[in-house]
Parts: structure tokens; sequence; C-alpha cells
């Protein structure tokens, strides 16, 4: 991998590295963010953002109350979202505790869903506090029960505190793991990391180790996945792209409800990393309400008029 | 699967009441012109005729003067600025009512793209209005001495590139610090004028206040020269700006003016560079350069010059050229066929002088009057690009070597109206925030406008200082 | 008994008293006709070099700490206090008025160096603001020297009118230029003495005698020149200087014969600053 070749994984030279990168303007990103915001998708271009967007869904549930009725009613709604209408695009993955892995997987292929990856929240999720060692074996444990897909946390006590070597050494030993059997997406928790440098810094230093995604939040910490935050991101993956040829994915988790704000998502892709991360292999939405809320929005530009809750699952 | 182009999202017309043609407003009413001359007003985006308008000659100057007079007399310089305040609160609720009518009439005649219209320039233009009422009963605190007094009647010439908002501007502090008004709009953009000639009926504001006299430059040339005219204020090019000066010298009429700039926009190598190429954006490309604060000379750190200038260029292949009634528009019309043809000559100038030209890659429209984004590499002091005033989008890049040296740059033209500061260094801001001899200066941002700010140039770039409590002076007799 | 030394009246022009380029000189009288002196009469080249010295002074006169300006401006004072005399015989002579009258237009001199003073700290204070507007910015006007400023003193009172065009022009931080009045020139050469041993740094005050009409049309012209005081000149010349001020735009005014903040002002520019408040 090119990119390390920019450091040599000692403290001294992320650090270097890190401090070359620019400053970001939290007020100037901010009023780009707010600006392409104001972007006005209709017609075709709405009717291919939504299909874009549930294709790029990650259907999530994340409770500690989750059981295998509900996850295998979400693997269902995953692979058929609208179970009227089969033009409708299956989501991205389905993203599941690691005890739940196998159970998704399970059902998924059962019902004819082998091509839906099941992606596992890891290492000590939401918070990753927990020892090295629980946090491989929980890494582990999700690839072998199915999953292709780790989102670990980063240590953002580590992080804070300067051990940048500490975060990137995690996330090379979870990539390590996860080798060619699963995508890595790394959850920098952006909420808690609070300033746009920090998200930049964290970003880059996800894609030093090794990460496939950067993705923005467990959802279980506000704020989430603001615009700034997404922006700042996806500018860190179209640079690092610059540097090393390779292209990482971004994956914005927490608050995106709304098909608004997933065409929102979908504008900054496209007008800040280019229209070459437009896919799911390279953009994926954490998400579990919003699917219902494309759906509505989709039959609407179908039938002209306004849906009604009734008329979605609730799973 | 297919590109995520956005499909046409054009704000509707048909909010748009544009008249097939325009009186005078003098008096409160509208009235035919003296001479019966008529010119009309084009969308420049596609040259269709929008409405004809009267052009008005020194036989409707009078008029209009003696009416402003009339009301100064009678009726304005007797009301408190309590009641005056009023007035100018309701003006300023009635243009948030009719935003989106000011902003696609705005729209049409301008050629600048709705999305500003509608975020900028009508919000500012009632926020100028809100500022302005507040002060018109404190103008004793406002350290202009305890009575101080208006002019009388104000003569007021404003340009095409922000027609709505200029007139604010302009007619906001007059009316506040109690002088009447009679205001010429700019010839190739009068409709926004004439419809807030309809929000003062609408607002009952007293006849003969706010008076607008719609023309070409002579109209303008006649109504600075009517004796009557107490204070003069003018927002355009130096040029016209100096003729307007030299008629008034021998009279002495106190006169403010805002002219034109050629805007040094600082990157230093510690930059935000993300903000910095979005500064750097909106500093040229924001109404599409047609703007006299514009950063049209970029002062490139020599270290960052490569690096920067890719992202710039990447940058500027996305901003969206077209419709200017569409919302997703960036840029817009160029607002004259006249305006076109001077940013050509400019251009090609540029391009004799041996400046490496690069323009965005955009589809430019069959008809109307367009321009693409287009940055000049490798220009130095001695172009004309790097002195003269473009308007236009068209960005000059320099480079310098050392602070100073940038410093000495941006200050080395006639203008001082604007200049940008991108570092992320404090101490380095202040710095040059110090040595930059320009009237307003944006660190780490840029183009931001505000009624409590301030704004207006040293040396060439005019006289006075309109926003803010310093803008009141110039509507205040003896102020300075 | 012995024969008085009498002074030769020079230009004041960085800090040094040539005699003109052109060594030309011209003579001055008093009401009844006696001599009082020859003034050197300036060229348009020493008014150029004039202009010159004082663009060059101007660039650490400015950036001097205001508390510095103002410790200046009091030198000036305590250095004229010691002048009195000579003062007050020039003007005697010039004026045609009684010791009593000029005593009181030197203490007035004084007095108004010691009042101006006192504003070079305090004036950006009283107009400079801090501007709320409606977005994540801080933002700020701060009150800044114009530059060169040239002024053509008010000769009335012809030391007074000399100090009341200098004082709010240095407590501001500009250089200047002055133009002395043709008839009354001697106060300004005697306080161009004073200058020189005050503190006040070569270039910042330069000072011209000779004929106005020669002198003022290449003042108004001159494109070095930020700013013009008229405040000696008669309104009919005024507005002919004032078309060729036009050329760069010069900030031009004229003054009653009274102190005030709003002199300082006038030859000070505004510049609002903005920035983005965020982390």
């Amino acid at each position: 991998m090119s990119a390390l070749n920019l450091i040599d994984g000692s403290e001294t030279s992320l650090r270097r590295f890190l401090q070359t990168l620019p400053g970001v303007d939290q007020i100037g990103a901010q009023e780009r963010a707010a600006m392409l915001g104001t972007r006005s998708i209709k017609t075709t271009s709405k009717k291919w953002a939504i299909d874009m967007a549930i294709s790029m869904i990650d259907l999530t549930t994340l409770e500690g109350a989750d059981t295998a009725g509900k996850i295998r009613s979400l693997c269902s709604k995953a692979l058929r979202p609208d179970p009227q209408d089969a033009s409708v695009p299956h989501v991205g993955a389905v993203c599941v505790y690691n005890d739940m892995v196998g159970i998704a997987r399970k059902h998924l292929d059962s019902i004819g869903g082998q091509s839906i990856p099941v992606a596992a929240v890891a290492t000590a999720f939401p918070s990753g506090r927990a020892s090295r060692k629980v946090k491989l074996q929980d890494t582990k444990d999700a690839i072998s029960l199915g999953a292709t897909e780790i989102d670990m946390v980063i240590d953002r006590g580590a992080f804070l505190s300067g051990q940048l070597g500490e975060v990137f050494d995690e996330i090379r030993a979870i990539k390590e793991i996860c080798s060619d059997k699963a995508h890595l997406k790394v959850i920098l928790e952006t909420g808690e990391l609070v300033t746009l440098d920090n998200v930049r810094k964290a970003s880059y230093l996800a894609m030093l180790a090794g990460a496939d995604f950067i993705k923005t939040s467990t959802g279980k910490v506000t704020p989430a996945a603001t615009a700034p935050v997404v922006l700042v991101m996806l500018e860190a993956v179209r640079d690092f792209f610059e540097l090393s040829q390779i292209r990482i994915g971004v994956k914005p988790a927490g608050g995106i409800r709304t098909t608004k704000d997933a065409i929102k998502q979908l504008v900054l892709v496209k007008e800040i990393a280019g229209a070459e991360w437009l896919n799911p292999e390279l953009f994926r939405i954490g998400a579990s309400a919003l699917l219902n809320d494309l759906l509505l929005q989709r039959m609407k530009l179908s039938t002209g008029r306004y849906s009604s809750a009734n008329y979605v699952t609730v799973d | 699967m297919s590109d995520f182009e956005y499909a046409p999202a054009p704000e509707s017309k048909a909010i748009a009441n544009i008249k097939k043609d325009y009186g005078l407003y003098i008096n409160g009413k509208f009235v035919a012109s003296h001479n019966k001359k008529r010119f009309e007003t084009i969308n420049p985006a596609n040259e269709e005729v929008l409405a004809k308008i009267s052009l008005a000659d020194e036989v409707d100057i009078d008029k209009a003067v003696k009416a402003a007079r009339s009301a100064y007399v009678k009726v304005w310089s007797k009301l408190s600025g309590k009641e005056r305040a009023k007035y100018l609160f309701r003006i300023a609720r009635l243009l948030q009512e009719r935003s989106r009518e000011f902003a696609v009439v705005e729209t049409l005649d301008n050629g600048k793209p709705i999305r500003e219209t509608r975020d900028i320039d009508i919000p500012l233009s009632a926020a100028h209005f809100f500022y302005h009422a507040g002060w018109a009963d404190k103008l004793e605190f406002a350290g202009f001495g305890e009575k101080p007094k208006a002019h009388g009647v104000v003569a007021q010439i404003i340009p095409w590139n922000f027609p709505l908002l200029m007139l604010a501007w302009k007619i906001a502090p007059a009316l506040a610090t109690g002088n009447t008004v009679v205001l010429k709009p700019a010839e190739t953009t009068p409709l926004t004028a004439l419809l807030f000639a309809e929000v003062c009926q609408q607002a009952d504001l007293p006849p003969g206040v706010v008076n607008i006299i719609t023309g070409d430059g002579s109209t303008g040339a006649a109504l600075v020269k009517h004796p009557d005219i107490d204070k003069v204020a003018f927002t355009g090019s130096t040029e016209v700006g100096k003729l307007i000066a030299r008629s008034l010298a021998v009279s002495n009429t106190p006169v403010t003016l805002e002219l034109g700039g050629k805007g040094a926009n600082i990157v230093f190598e510690d930059a935000p560079i993300d903000q910095a190429v979005e500064g750097i954006i909106n500093g040229i490309f924001f109404n599409q350069g047609h703007v006299c604060c514009a950063g049209s000379r970029l002062l490139l750190q020599e270290n960052i010059h490569d690096e920067f200038l890719n992202k710039l260029q990447k940058r500027m292949s996305k901003i969206r050229l077209g419709d200017p009634l569409d919302k997703n528009t960036d840029i817009g019309a160029i607002n004259s066929a006249a305006q076109l043809a001077k940013i050509h000559e400019l251009s090609s100038s540029g391009q004799a002088e041996g400046a490496d030209i690069w323009s965005a890659p955009c589809q430019i429209p069959n008809k109307g009057f367009w321009f693409a984004p287009t940055i000049f590499k490798g220009v130095t002091q001695a172009h004309r690009i790097a002195r003269e005033e473009i308007f236009g989008p068209v960005l000059s890049v320099l480079t310098f070597r050392t602070p100073q040296e940038a410093i000495e740059k941006a200050n080395n033209t006639p203008f001082g109206l604007s200049a940008g500061i991108w570092t992320d260094k404090g101490s380095r801001i202040l710095w040059a925030g110090n040595h930059l001899k320009a009237g307003v200066i944006w660190a780490n941002t840029f183009n931001k406008f505000d009624p409590a700010s301030p704004f207006g140039g040293y040396k060439e770039s005019g006289w006075g200082r309109e926003g803010g409590r310093h803008g009141l002076g110039a509507y205040l007799k003896g102020a300075k | 008994m012995s024969l008085d030394i009498k002074k030769t009246y020079k230009l004041f022009i960085a800090g040094a008293f040539p005699r003109s380029e052109s060594g030309r000189s011209y003579e001055i009288r008093d009401k009844k006709g006696n001599f009082i002196a020859n003034p050197a009469q300036a060229s348009r080249k020493d008014l150029r070099d004039a202009v010159l010295a004082a663009r060059n002074a101007h660039s650490s006169w400015s950036s001097a700490t205001a508390y510095n300006r103002g410790q200046i401006l009091y030198r000036i004072a305590e250095i004229m206090e010691g002048r009195s005399e000579q003062f007050v015989a020039e003007i005697m002579a010039m004026e045609s008025v009684s010791s009593k009258q000029a005593q009181v237009q030197v203490r007035q001199a004084i007095d108004t160096w010691v009042w101006y003073a006192g504003w070079s700290d305090k004036i950006s204070t009283i107009a400079g603001s801090t501007n709320p507007v409606a977005g994540s910015f801080f933002n700020f006007t701060v009150a800044e020297p114009l530059g060169v400023v040239g002024i053509v003193a008010e000769e009335k009172s012809s030391l007074l009118g000399v100090v009341l065009g200098l004082a709010p022009v240095l407590a501001a931080g500009n250089c200047a230029v002055l133009l002395a009045s043709q008839r009354r020139p001697l106060s300004a050469i005697t306080l161009a003495e004073c200058l020189a041993t005050s503190d006040v740094p070569a270039g910042v005050v330069n000072i011209l005698t000779g004929l106005s009409d020669e002198l003022t049309p290449h003042l108004a012209s001159h494109m070095e020149i930020d700013g013009l005081d008229l405040s000696g000149v008669d309104s009919k010349s005024a507005a002919a200087l004032r078309i060729s001020s036009v050329d760069n735009l010069k900030r031009v005014h004229s003054f009653s014969a009274e102190k005030s903040p709003e002199r300082i002002l006038s030859f000070m520019e505004y510049k609002t600053l903005w920035h983005p408040i965020g982390v």
C-alpha cells in the first residue's frame, strides 16, 4: 500500500504527517456544507438519488433488545424493502452486533439475499473501552460467524490524549484480522472528537492504518453525521486518493432520517469527493428509519400523491 | 448507473408580475416621462425584453427633486425619528413578505442566480432597512453631535450589480437620518427599484420621500447637477465617480462614492486550504465577478502554488453555469452585452500579454451573455489584468515569497476597497490586516456583507463608508 | 550697542532646512511697508521633495505607538513654550497686533498641541467599533491614518492656523506637507525649528514658504498626496483645487478655526476586518 510510504508507523512519523495537513476553518466548512444543502434535486435526479440511497444503506439495528426475530425481519426488509415493488433495489448491507451476525447471514442466505453483506460492529462498540485482546476476539468472532464488513470504533481516549500510535496500531491489528475476509470501516465517533481539525486528522490516521471506509459515528453519540463532518471526511478521501491512488469509502451514520437528509449526503459526495464515490462500494449510509422515508418518497414520485406510513413495513 | 446530474430545478417566473411598461415614480405616483422616451430592459440570460422603462430628462428630474424638497420641508423633516423608524420597519417587513417575487425579478433583470438573490440580495436588503430603522430615533447617540441634522434632498445613483441591495444601502440610511431621496437605478436593472416604489406605496410612505427616476447615464449626470441637491451618493465605476466629484467641486456638495477595486486575496502556506479554495471561488465568481470588492487578484505563496491551483481548478470545474432561475445554478449571465465585451477585451489583453488562460469547462447557452469562470496563471504586476478592474468572472493569479512581498503587491494599486487573508496564524492576520490599504478586509472568509459593518474604500475606491454607525455620517451634516 | 543677528527663513524638508532649490526668495513687509524678511520661495521641485520626504516618513510614523506620538506632540508644546518670545515678536511684526494679542495666540497654539497630544491614543477608541454582524464572525472597525496630507494653513492667526492644521494630522499618524501663509510665513518656520528639536522624526512635517498660487495647484494635483486641508484657501481658489484633487480622489476638507476630534478623523480611514469565530 503506497500510502504507507508516507509514514513508518511510528508515533513521531504519524504526528509529523498529520501536522502537514491544512487546518479546517469551521465556519467556512459549515458555510460550504450549508450552501450544498440548498441544492434542489428534482424529478429524474430525485428518483435516481432515492434508489441510489436505498442501495447505500447499511440497514442497522444495534439494540440491547435485538432478538433473532428482529434480525430476521430486518434482513427481509433489506432484501425487499418494498414487498409490492420488485424494482426497489436491496440495501447495501445489514449491520448488527457480532452475536447476531450468524442469524443474519443464515436468514439472508435462506431468502436469496446472498449478495447482501452482513456488517458487524466490533472492538467493544460503541465505547471502545476494552482490552486489545477483547477487541481482537470481538472482530474474529464476527468474521467467523460470516461478517464480511467490520465496523470498528477507534479509541477516542487515546486519540484525544495524543497517543496516535496506539490508535494506529489498533486499527492495523484489526485490519490484519480482516485481511481479505472483511472490509474494514473505521468509526471515528466525530461527536467526541468535536473539532473538524480532529476529524480530518483521525480520517487520515484511519486511512493510513488501512481502513477501507471511514465512518462518522456509532449512532450512540450526538452530534453524529453532520454535513460539515461528512464534508471534511469526503475531502479527506478525495485528497488521500491524490496521494495514494486508493479510494477509501465514507459512511455517515446517525441522524440521517429523511430522504432530504440522504439526498444532501449524495450532493456532498458528488460535489466534494466526485461522482466516482457515488456507489455502494464507496459510500454507505448507516440508518434504519431512513429506508421507509425513502420508500414513501419513491411512491410519491411514481404515483404523484403523498403516501402514508400504512404502506411501508415497520421492520 | 447514470451519473447524478441534477435535473432542471427552475424557480417559477409566475410570481413576477412585471408590467409591460413603467413610468417614473415621483411624488408617490408612477407618472409618464416628460419626453415620452423609453428604453427596454432585457433578461441578459436570453435577451428577451422584460419591460419598457421611461427615460427621465431634466424636466422629470426637476419634478422629482421638487417633490423630494417639498416632502422634506413639509413632512419628513417634521416627523420624529420614532415615526421615521416605523416606516423603515414597514418597508423591511414588506420586502421580507415579497422576497420571493423580488428574488425572481432581480434574477430576471440582472442575470444573477436565484440562489444568490434568494439567499443574499433580498434578505440583506430587508436587513438594511431593519438595521437603519433602529437608528432613526437614536441618532443623537451615534457620535455625530447632540443634534445631528439631515442634509435635505439626496441624489443617489446605483449600479447594476446588486440592484435592490444597493438601493437599500442608499435609501435606508438616507431616510433613517431624515433625508428625502431621488434615486436613479442602473439603466440595465431598473425593475426591482420600480418594484420597491410599489413597496413604498404599500408602506404608505409620504409621497415625495422616495422618488425613483429611471434612465441612462445622461439622466444620472443631470440628476447630480441639479442645483437643489444637498448631497450625492454614488456607487459605480471610478471613472464616473471622478466625473461626479469634479462636477460637484465648485458647489462643494457633499459626496460619498463607492467605486472600483482590484482586491487581493492572499493565501499563505498555512491557510485552511479547502476553505481558502472556497473563499477564492466566492471572492471572484460570486455574482459573476460583478462585485466591486471582488478578490480579483489571487496572491499565492509560491511554495503552495501548484497544489493550490490544482485544487482550485478542480473546484472550478464543479461550478454550475446556466439558467439563472435554476436553483442549482452557481454562476449566471453577464449583465449586458457591453459588460461582456469589456470582459472579453481585458481577457484578450491577458492572453496577448502572455498570461496563461484556463477556463472551467462549461456549456455556454446559445442566447444571452455568458463568460465561463476563468483564471490567468503567470500574471505579473505589469499585466493589465493585474491592474484594471475586469468586473467579471476572471481571476489573475500572482505569487509571492514573503509576507512583506504579499503586502507590497496587494497594495500596489490605486484602488483600496477590499483584501483577503488566508492563514491559520492569528498574529499574521492582524499584521497583514494592519498593513493592507483596504477598507474591508476579510480574513479566512470573503465577500461577507452586513448592515452593521461599514463598507467602503481607501484611495481611488471611494469616499466615505456605508453601513454601520460610520455609514450614518454620510447622511448627516458636518459629520466626518 | 551690537547689531541684531537676523534669521534666514528657510524651508523645512525631511528634517533639514534647505533654501529653495530654485534659489528664489521673496520679500515680506509689515502693514506699514517695513521690510521683515526674505523667506525662501519654494518651487514645485521643493514641493515634490517635501512630499517624498513625507511619504518616506509615513511608514514609521504611522506605526509608532499612539502613546509615543502623543508624547512627541506634547514635546512640541514644551519646546514652543521656550520660544514664546520669538513667536510673539514675529506675530506682532506680521499681523500688526498688540503684544497681548500675540501672546494669547501663542498660548492657544501651545495648548492646541497639548490637546491633540492627548487625542493620539484616544481617537481610535472613540471612532472605532465592534460590529454585531449576523453570523459567526468577529467584525471590527478601526480608524487608520490616511497617509500624506497637504495643508494650506489658515493665515488670520498665522501661528495658530499652522498648529490647528498640523496637530490633528500628526495626532492621526499622518505626515504633512504644509504651505505657510504667503504673507505671514515666519511663525511656520520658527515652528519648524521647534519641530526639528522635539523628537518629531525627519519628514513627518515639511514646511514650505512661497507663493500660494504657484504651489497650491501642485499640492492638489500631486498623486502621492492623500488628503488636503484647504482651510487657508479662499473659496474661489478652493473649487479649482478640489477639481484637480479628484485625480486620485484626495480627501479634501476645510475647517473653521476650532479644534475638534472631527479634524483628526477627517484624515483617517476606516478599516473593517472580518474573521470567523469557530473552533
